[in-house]
């Protein structure tokens, strides 16, 4: 309602944003007519080699001075020294095999001897473990995932994953709280990190890869780094969310009651936070569970090696059980972390025992005990390791089924021409026309589109950055990478959003589909390539489709969101406005909740320009394929400027669509 | 108001919100208005109060929102740093204590009360109220007794191990009121401690405070922006608009003779007779002397004494305070007037 405050001048500021953007288009339009006709520069089609800058080369230099002449490698690996001390442990305790030669190092943790645990001593745990969370419900999907993983055969790869998992997510929490606390409680701290944070969240994965390779020893180590690194960022900004948004009446409760600054902070704003900080604590398990099993592309160990093998040979029947065990993974640690941040204590009667007050913990630890020495007996050795010719592992099986299904006619009609009509009518077309474009008019697109939906700020960004990008020397794959997320989220949207708007018509259908958002949200990436490569092979639909079904996520989802916000009373007052279901959804319910669903587009651009780097491992020809090359070697400086490539163009996007939403919201009066 | 010197003494107190508060005080000219204030740039929160605070004295601080109460109290217990003037307890300047003095004052001398209780919702109610205790690093027996005790006081005994959502808006009331009392302090802040309750909650709770002040006697500071609570409660009421204390007297002066026009919207549908006391009509005159029989309590409002002053015929009558020292009379037609309305 603030934008009608001042109609006349609103309209006037909006006119002339539309005019700025349109002189841009016209300028660019003007030099494509000029490039079609020949009559462009060649400095104005591409920016001549002459004027790249080495900066990769300089980038080089630099580090090579940072890591040798200044020691930082010594810095750097004595940290190693230490993780990789922890990972060991780990690694003794869940699988019980040293990874490296492990002899002349007394081990002080005694229970290192107590490995390897037998699974089903730590299935149990876990169970019990999901009935004190959640019920009956949490235990069976917890112990059964356990089970499951042991059955099938991959236990033994998904300790490897875990055994990263259970070092970097406590590290992490630990590094992103106390970071969290600095930036709340200093406002420099806050300013210094929070242009990182955002650099970081658009950083492509491979980029975290190449520099902890470097600095801390190819494999767990690296892995370990490369994880803890990925996974600070949200925890940093829990932190601080919950710590300001602590009840004043509470802190001046605090106060009153005598506490010194320690005492508010440990024990009134951190308590208080709590709700905050334990769902920051579930993203930080849910990214480092992501990013362990990507860390696969550098030699690290688990299940996503072992998917990225499989793959790579086409066994789709292993690919298939593999990816289920990491969804159950993902989604019995979701669910676990989600329930305890939604627990909450119970009081006990006076003169309940002690016993009972801790009934579960002693079952929990009855059971794993139990299970712990049964399994060590020869009769039950199935309780304690399943054998290879034990395991209910279907790989071949599945694999026949599959091309089976492959191979019925209606089914390759339809993936066969869905193949030729994306590769040849729609993406080729588009992307010969992307790069045809000459950088400068597409650059002064991007930027009236940014104008357009976010003003002047991100504007100048989006020049800024665009401009670094064409300086990069990196520009065809750039305008590749662009492309395929382009043509994925538009895919996408017309997928995605007729979906969320059939769902939230119905209370039920719409629980549903929020659900199964939810749960496919806390899948690993990597998941989503599987169902493409058996769809579509490997070719550039494969790359698209994959794309498509993990964006499709957040569109579907914040379209649901976004329509389900939309307050009663408006829609009632076009119900009484005799407006049919039609009338009411295009011109009530969706312009009120476009600004929720931009959120949910934005979203599916991050995500795609994430995806589109993973799906480097499918054969694409954009930046993350030259970024996964660069993992082979030490091009460090290579592999940064490649990152901050994606890293600039999916922050141009992330500004201009956040600010239009923000903006939108605010003229819309909706908070 | 008692003789003994004032518990809490504030002197010209301001407190603006702004850029540059201090700065900007020290060049204001004097007499601008809350608005010419705002004009510049700047809150009053508080705008030039000067209030003392007897032993044992109940005041209330009554104002609508934004009138500055909260801001008030704040100051008085040093949540807020004041921009001018100075506040001392009990004779000492609260603005110059250190930070461990600060918090060394409050943990021996102040409780507060909240108005969203403020409970900290991890913690049981024993823990909650046990708080303060913890803060000052008591030892765990002895605070569990003493936390016990208060939870007793307030009427919450078998509770003690819920946990704040467990418990009604009035328990957590309970809870928040047994934790300022919990370390005896001698001053007792309240900041609209019943406000977020329902009506009939907010009778019941404001029953119980009088029964424990009674107990208790301790020196209160009580905010609400509920006139009859105020009229309620109080020994003297001080009523805020804009920063600035627009009266402070006893709820029978106010209704009575009340200082503005603001002050009197507020007394205007007031009841008067259940406010003012007897003691605030008499008057020493000429009749004191002629007047004989019996003596009417001077602290008796004039509602509760309403069958007597209808069956009484006696035109004037003698007045006395509790230890029976002679007052002055009352005019039966003034207080029979005060009750009925007056004529005509």
């Amino acid at each position: 309602m603030v934008a009608q405050a001042d109609p006349s001048n609103a309209a006037l500021s909006r006119l002339s944003s539309l005019h700025f953007s349109v002189v841009l288009l016209v300028v660019s339009a003007l030099l494509m007519i000029a490039h079609s006709m020949g009559v462009l520069p060649a400095w104005l089609v591409r920016l001549p080699e002459a004027v790249i800058p080495p900066t990769a080369e300089v980038l080089d230099v630099v580090f090579a001075f940072v890591q040798n002449d200044l020691g930082l490698i010594h810095v750097t690996r004595s940290i190693a020294a230490g993780l990789e001390y922890l990972l060991d442990a780990t690694g003794n305790i869940l699988y019980g095999k040293n990874r490296f030669p492990y002899l002349n190092r007394v081990s002080f943790l005694f229970i290192e001897s107590l490995g390897p645990i037998p699974w089903s001593a730590v299935a149990a745990g876990m169970a019990v473990l999901g009935f004190w969370l959640g019920g009956w419900r949490m235990a069976i999907l917890a112990g059964g995932t356990f089970v499951w993983t042991a059955m099938i055969g991959q236990w033994d790869i998904a300790m490897q994953t875990m055994s990263v998992l259970i070092v970097a997510a406590p590290i992490a929490f630990l590094i992103g709280l106390m970071l969290g606390i600095a930036a709340w409680q200093w406002r420099w701290v806050d300013n210094a990190i929070k242009p990182i944070l955002s650099v970081l969240q658009t950083l492509p994965f491979f980029t975290y890869l190449l520099p902890a390779v470097i600095f801390f020893k190819v494999g767990p180590t690296a892995a370990a780094v490369a994880t803890i690194i990925y996974a600070i960022p949200p925890m940093i900004l829990m932190t601080t969310l919950g710590l300001q948004k602590v009840s004043p009446d509470i802190v001046e409760a605090g106060k009153m009651s005598g506490c010194t600054r320690w005492q508010m902070l440990t024990r009134v704003y951190i308590p208080a936070a709590r709700t905050e900080i334990l769902v920051g604590v579930n993203q930080v398990i849910m990214l480092c569970l992501a990013m362990v099993v990507l860390t696969a592309f550098i030699g690290m160990p688990g299940l996503g090696a072992k998917l990225l093998a499989m793959m790579n040979s086409f066994k789709l029947g292993r690919s298939f059980e593999i990816g289920v065990t990491i969804v159950l993974l993902a989604i019995t640690l979701d669910r676990l972390s989600k329930a305890w941040v939604v627990k909450q204590p119970k009081h006990w009667e006076r003169e309940t025992p002690w016993w009972e007050r801790h009934f579960l913990l002693l079952l929990g630890l009855g059971a794993f005990a139990a299970f712990y020495i049964i399994s060590q007996f020869q009769t039950f050795e199935i309780l304690n390791e399943v054998g290879r010719k034990q395991s209910w592992s279907k790989g071949r099986e599945i694999d026949r089924w599959i091309k089976g299904v492959l191979e019925i006619d209606s089914i390759q009609a339809v993936t066969g021409w869905l193949r030729w009509f994306l590769n040849v009518k729609v993406l080729i077309p588009f992307r010969n026309a992307l790069l045809w474009v000459p950088t400068p008019a597409l650059i002064m697109m991007v930027v009236a589109l940014a104008y357009w939906l976010g003003g002047r700020k991100p504007a100048i960004y989006a020049a800024v950055f665009f401009g670094i990008v064409a300086l990069s020397g990196w520009w065809d794959r750039s305008v590749i990478t662009l492309y395929t997320v382009i043509s994925a989220v538009t895919i996408s949207m017309l997928l995605g959003i007729p979906m969320g708007i059939m769902a939230s018509g119905n209370k039920r259908l719409a629980n549903w589909v929020l659900l199964t958002c939810d749960s496919a949200q806390t899948f690993p990436s990597f998941i989503y390539l599987i169902p493409a490569i058996m769809l579509f092979g490997v070719n550039d639909v494969a790359v698209v489709f994959s794309i498509v079904i993990f964006t499709m996520v957040p569109l579907t989802r914040y379209t649901i969101e976004g329509l389900r916000a939309v307050p009663l009373e408006m829609t009632e007052a076009a119900d009484m406005s005799g407006a049919n279901a039609l009338q009411k959804l295009v011109s009530v319910r969706l312009p009120l909740a476009l600004p929720t669903m931009a959120v949910g587009f934005n979203q599916a651009i991050m995500f795609a320009f994430f995806m589109v780097i993973i799906a480097a491992f499918i054969g694409t020809q954009d930046l993350g394929q030259e970024l996964q090359r660069t993992l082979a070697g030490t091009d460090l400086g290579k592999n940064i400027v490649l990152g901050i490539n994606v890293s600039l163009m999916a922050l141009t996007f992330d500004m201009a669509i956040l600010e239009w939403a923000k903006r939108r919201k605010k003229a819309l009066g909706l908070g | 108001m008692t003789e003994a010197a004032p518990v809490i003494s504030a002197k010209n107190v301001w407190k603006l919100f702004g850029p540059n508060p201090k700065s900007y005080l020290g060049s204001m000219e004097p007499n601008r208005s809350f608005e010419d204030i705002r004009k510049d740039g700047y809150i009053a929160g508080v705008k030039d109060v000067s209030i003392d605070v007897g032993r044992g004295e109940m005041l209330v601080i009554m104002g609508l929102s934004g009138s500055g109460k909260s801001t008030l109290v704040r100051c008085f217990c040093r949540l807020h740093e004041i921009t001018g003037g100075t506040i001392e307890v009990e004779g000492q300047d609260i603005m110059s204590l250190g930070q461990k003095e600060l918090i060394d004052l409050r943990r021996r001398k102040m409780g507060m009360v909240f108005q969203s209780f403020g409970l900290l919702p991890h913690r049981t109610v024993l823990e909650n109220v046990a708080f303060p205790l913890e803060m000052r690093g008591q030892e765990r027996h002895t605070r569990r007794e003493r936390a016990l005790e208060v939870i007793e006081l307030v009427g919450l005994a078998g509770r003690e191990d819920y946990f704040p959502r467990e418990l009604s808006g009035g328990q957590q009331q309970r809870v928040g009121i047994a934790r300022s009392l919990v370390i005896e302090p001698d001053i007792w802040f309240l900041d609209e401690p019943f406000s977020a309750l329902d009506p009939l909650i907010r009778r019941e709770m404001q029953d119980e405070f009088l029964r424990l002040q009674g107990i208790l006697g301790k020196t209160v500071v009580f905010i609400t922006h509920d006139f009859d609570e105020a009229l309620r409660l109080a020994d003297r009421i001080a009523i805020m608009k804009d920063g600035a204390v627009e009266q402070c007297a006893t709820p029978g002066e106010i209704v009575m003779n009340p200082a503005t026009e603001y002050v009197q919207k507020f007394t205007e549908d007031i009841d008067k007779a259940r406010v003012v006391t007897v003691g605030a009509l008499a008057r020493a005159s000429a009749h004191t002397a002629a007047a004989d029989g019996n003596a009417l309590d001077s602290e008796a409002t004039i509602q509760g004494l309403a069958r007597q002053l209808i069956n009484d015929t006696r035109a004037f009558m003698p007045v006395q305070d509790k230890g029976g020292a002679l007052l002055g009379t009352i005019k039966r037609q003034d207080a029979l007037d005060l009750l009925l309305g007056a004529e005509g």
